[in-house]
């Protein structure tokens, strides 16, 4: 059975966007983000979200608990322009039932 | 000058496959890279992660792929020009091409095939409005030559591998280095953080932390950069500032090429032989868009089998070439082995 959680997601142009995301379907952010076409393809996702590009870097604006960093979340984020203590990158958050309200900005293109 | 059949830019895993799919056609391929090895990021980036999704490999190390990769195409000879970046192509008489890279090394080919990736790999450059104006008047973001910074006031931003390397690098060549780095900590090796430490302490390099360079500052040439600690911003006095932040995929000079670009990839006309706006040049694998595409190795693979059937037929308008399966055909080498199914063996019972 399908579940959907209810996020935000503020765009780069500072228009947010209320968004169904399921979570029986392996997604993660950055796909999200992609697949509602809320960033120009190109911008977000390029290494295909194996933490190698931070173009997926989004900041979480609510208090939601998530996942603890990889190294190679960490180690990326490190070498990433704009980034704020809130920094995530998209690719590394799996959608999950926790995450119902959660709200992102997405970090400026670099 | 180097002369090939399909000239192929790009040695990822697309790259070297359609060697193999041209040699079974008998045409010669030649690979350019910007890396010094092939493999594209498979070899570069990632060679230790597994891959789930290559047929009959429930599971595969992006590097041994690339090394399988090397072994299947060896029969076929391609030549290599490794290190240098594909950046200019002319278009000759007789519609073939001219492909120069930054090194000054041509190849010429009826056909080129660019199987780029993601592009090649650039320096991250930091978002400092006014840094590029300063680029090559003292801002590098690689360094090519260290003797350059010999004797000079050097400020280097950055935290990884490369960051503290060069850093511990310069400690002995240049008159004064000074690492700037957004957080206390440090991601690189082990041993080049415990270094830096033992420079740091022996104040042969300055550290400043948490901290962030935002503006770069000169007459013409960098005098030395601003830098923004907590809410201070003051100015540091330099003669290069190198930011190390890693590479970014980039389309490169190719988008320079006259192609049809499409959200940063180039646009193919079909889907059946994956050429683009100019005739004899293809686009196969991550670099290429079209509706439907999705960006799998795979899904190269396909695109270079495609792709090499289509070249044949315009470097040979006048022949018909049937596919053969290699099962039936066997696959003969350029270097004189063949592979080809054991005959049965037939003999009479008395």
């Amino acid at each position: 059975m399908s579940v959907d959680i209810k996020i935000t997601i503020i765009d780069r142009e500072g228009v947010s966007h209320a968004i169904d995301a399921p979570t029986d379907m392996n997604m993660n952010l950055m796909e999200i983000v992609r697949s509602y076409e809320l960033a120009p393809e190109g911008t977000i996702g390029v290494c295909g979200g194996m933490a190698m590009c931070a173009s997926c870097q989004c900041y979480v604006e609510s208090d939601h608990e998530l996942p603890e960093m990889s190294d190679d979340e960490d180690a990326m984020l490190a070498e990433a322009f704009y980034v704020e203590d809130n920094s995530r990158l998209g690719c590394q958050l799996h959608i999950s039932p926790e995450m119902e309200g959660l709200q992102v900005r997405l970090a400026p293109e670099s | 000058m180097i002369k090939t059949d399909i000239l192929i830019i790009g040695a990822g895993p697309t790259g070297l496959f359609t060697v193999f799919e041209a040699g079974l056609l008998k045409l010669k391929c030649h690979l350019i890279d910007a890396l010094p090895q092939p493999g594209g990021q498979c070899a570069e980036i990632y060679p230790k992660k597994p891959i789930y999704d290559i047929p009959a490999f429930p599971e595969v190390l992006a590097g041994d792929l690339v090394d399988n990769l090397m072994k299947q195409i060896k029969p076929f000879q391609p030549g290599f020009t490794l290190g240098e970046r594909a950046q200019t192509i002319d278009k000759q008489e007789d519609g073939s091409f001219i492909v120069t890279t930054n090194k000054g090394t041509k190849h010429h080919a009826p056909v080129v095939a660019i199987a780029g990736g993601l592009g090649s790999f650039e320096p991250r450059k930091p978002p400092i409005s006014n840094i590029a104006s300063y680029e090559d008047k003292g801002v590098e973001y690689i360094i090519r030559d260290p003797e350059l910074y010999r004797d000079k006031n050097v400020v280097i931003a950055g935290g990884g591998d490369s960051a503290l390397d060069w850093s511990i690098f310069l400690a002995d060549v240049a008159s004064e280095v000074t690492l700037v780095h957004r957080r206390n900590e440090f991601r690189g090796a082990l041993d080049s953080v415990e270094k830096v430490q033992d420079l740091k302490n022996q104040g042969k390099i300055k550290l400043i932390t948490p901290a962030e360079v935002v503006e770069v500052i000169g007459e013409g040439a960098v005098s030395g950069v601003s830098i923004k600690q907590g809410a201070e911003v003051f100015n540091k006095d330099c003669d290069h500032f190198i930011p190390l932040f890693g590479l970014a995929p980039k389309l490169g000079p190719i988008a320079d090429w006259g192609l049809e670009i499409e959200k940063n990839a180039i646009k193919v006309d079909n889907t059946l032989d994956y050429q683009t706006n100019i005739p004899g040049i293809y686009a196969i694998g991550d670099v290429n868009t079209y509706p439907g595409k999705l960006k799998l190795i795979l899904c190269g693979f396909h695109e270079a089998t495609l792709m090499c059937q289509s070249a044949y037929q315009r470097i040979f308008p006048d022949k018909r070439y049937v596919m053969k399966y290699t099962t039936v055909g066997g696959v003969t080498g350029f270097d004189g082995t063949k592979k080809e199914a054991p005959k049965a063996v037939v003999k009479a019972i008395e």
